[in-house]
């Protein structure tokens, strides 16, 4: 990966977040931090996959890091963390092998449509576990961050 | 000032309303039973009990007036109210706002949806579309014309919700719309590869929030309702899903 195919990946990223972002009707002073997030997570996961992590773990770091981010976000701008992960999770979305798995399926290769569908199945799951994970990091640090203004 | 009757009642009109807005326009269960147990509390209800569905919610408080039924019958993504409903929640926590004005505001809230501009939401379809394709496909060559087609099935996606209001029908067509033009664009040597125009393309038809809204409902503990949104996710994507393959086997 050359360093010019990186740069159009991230400002591609940054750019669709921002995008999508609009089309959920967004409100505007929102729109660059979700970018950013999504931007964050994408590298994570890309990090991942170039270092040898695969897939699924490179989708479940991405979807952590996103969760976690979002919920500071959230706290900073004083909005709905919502706002911030919903267009960030965008570019996680395993849009390639879901459409690998259709066009499979359509074509009759059934075999081939599985192993497909087995892909979009794990990395979904991996978006979600990863969301559930950073969940548990946001409680964890509430309480901690909750402990700490009570003394 | 008011009896004590009258304001218990603009109570539950007032957290009944901000609640309906909110799950109208795509927010989780939690977000919605927090901000209106908030609503209650700061407007001195002592005590409240909530039942928070995706079709209905139902509130009682304590005080004279019974518990009252809100169906939820619209569904549609507009997350800016999400955060005006949170604002002004924030404003009448801080009492910067009364009762009256905030229940005032929702229903005015509720009759006008500030969306942005027509041709901005064209223009965020094309930019969902195209930058996608290049990151997921690497495709350059191909990436004005994944922008092109993006924005005309989500022209397509955009005019059917007006007029069906099933979005799972539109979705469908819009999807078609896209794997017939993708195809096209092909024959006539606009785009090079129709796997990578299709990819992109869709991607402004994704059901992000009810994936995300699913996943956080469930993990809250809302058993019901998570699992419901994700079905609605699991029928959009399908809907996607058999567009294309339908152009696909055909063409």
């Amino acid at each position: 990966m050359s360093v010019l195919e990186f740069i159009i990946e991230v400002a591609g990223t940054y750019v669709a977040t921002i995008a999508f972002g609009i089309l959920l009707n967004i409100p505007r002073r929102a729109l660059n931090m979700g970018g950013w997030i999504g931007v964050l997570g994408y590298l994570v996961y890309r990090f991942t996959v170039l270092w040898g992590g695969g897939y699924v773990i490179g989708n479940l770091l991405g979807a952590v890091l996103i969760g976690v981010a979002s919920l500071q976000a959230a706290r900073w701008k004083k909005m709905p963390m919502i706002l911030f992960n919903i267009p960030a999770l965008v570019p996680l979305v395993p849009g390639g092998q879901a459409y690998e798995m259709i066009k499979n399926f359509a074509l009759g290769q059934n075999n081939l449509a599985l192993s497909f569908l087995l892909q979009v199945v794990m990395i979904s799951g991996a978006i979600a576990f990863g969301f559930l994970l950073s969940e548990l990091v946001n409680r964890l640090r509430q309480r901690v961050w909750r402990h700490h203004r009570h003394i | 000032m008011p009896s004590s009757k009258e304001r218990d009642q603009l109570i539950l009109h007032t957290a009944l309303t901000a609640g309906r807005i909110m799950i109208e326009n795509g927010s989780e269960i939690e977000r919605v039973e927090d901000t209106m147990t908030r609503i209650a509390t700061n407007a001195g209800a002592q005590t409240s009990q909530l039942f928070v569905m995706i079709t209905g919610i139902l509130m009682a408080i304590n005080g004279e007036v019974g518990a009252q039924i809100q169906p939820v019958k619209r569904r549609t993504f507009d997350l800016e109210k999400i955060a005006v409903v949170n604002d002004l929640s924030r404003k009448f926590a801080e009492q910067a706002i009364t009762l009256q004005e905030f229940a005032d505001r929702l229903d005015h809230l509720d009759a006008v949806s500030k969306y942005f501009p027509f041709w901005v939401q064209l223009l965020a379809a094309a930019l969902v579309s195209g930058p996608l394709e290049v990151v997921f496909r690497h495709n350059l060559p191909d990436f004005w014309i994944t922008c092109l087609v993006g924005m005309l099935g989500w022209l397509v996606y955009y005019a059917l919700s007006k007029y069906i209001r099933i979005r799972f029908l539109s979705e469908f067509a819009a999807s078609a719309v896209i794997g017939v033009l993708a195809v096209l664009s092909h024959h006539l040597g606009l785009g090079n590869n129709v796997d990578d125009i299709i990819i992109g393309s869709v991607m402004p038809l994704v059901p992000g929030v009810p994936i995300t809204n699913s996943v956080r409902d469930i993990l809250a503990g809302n058993l019901v309702s998570g699992p419901a949104r994700g079905i609605e996710a699991l029928v959009s994507a399908a809907a996607i899903g058999f567009g294309i393959a339908m152009v696909l086997q055909f063409l």
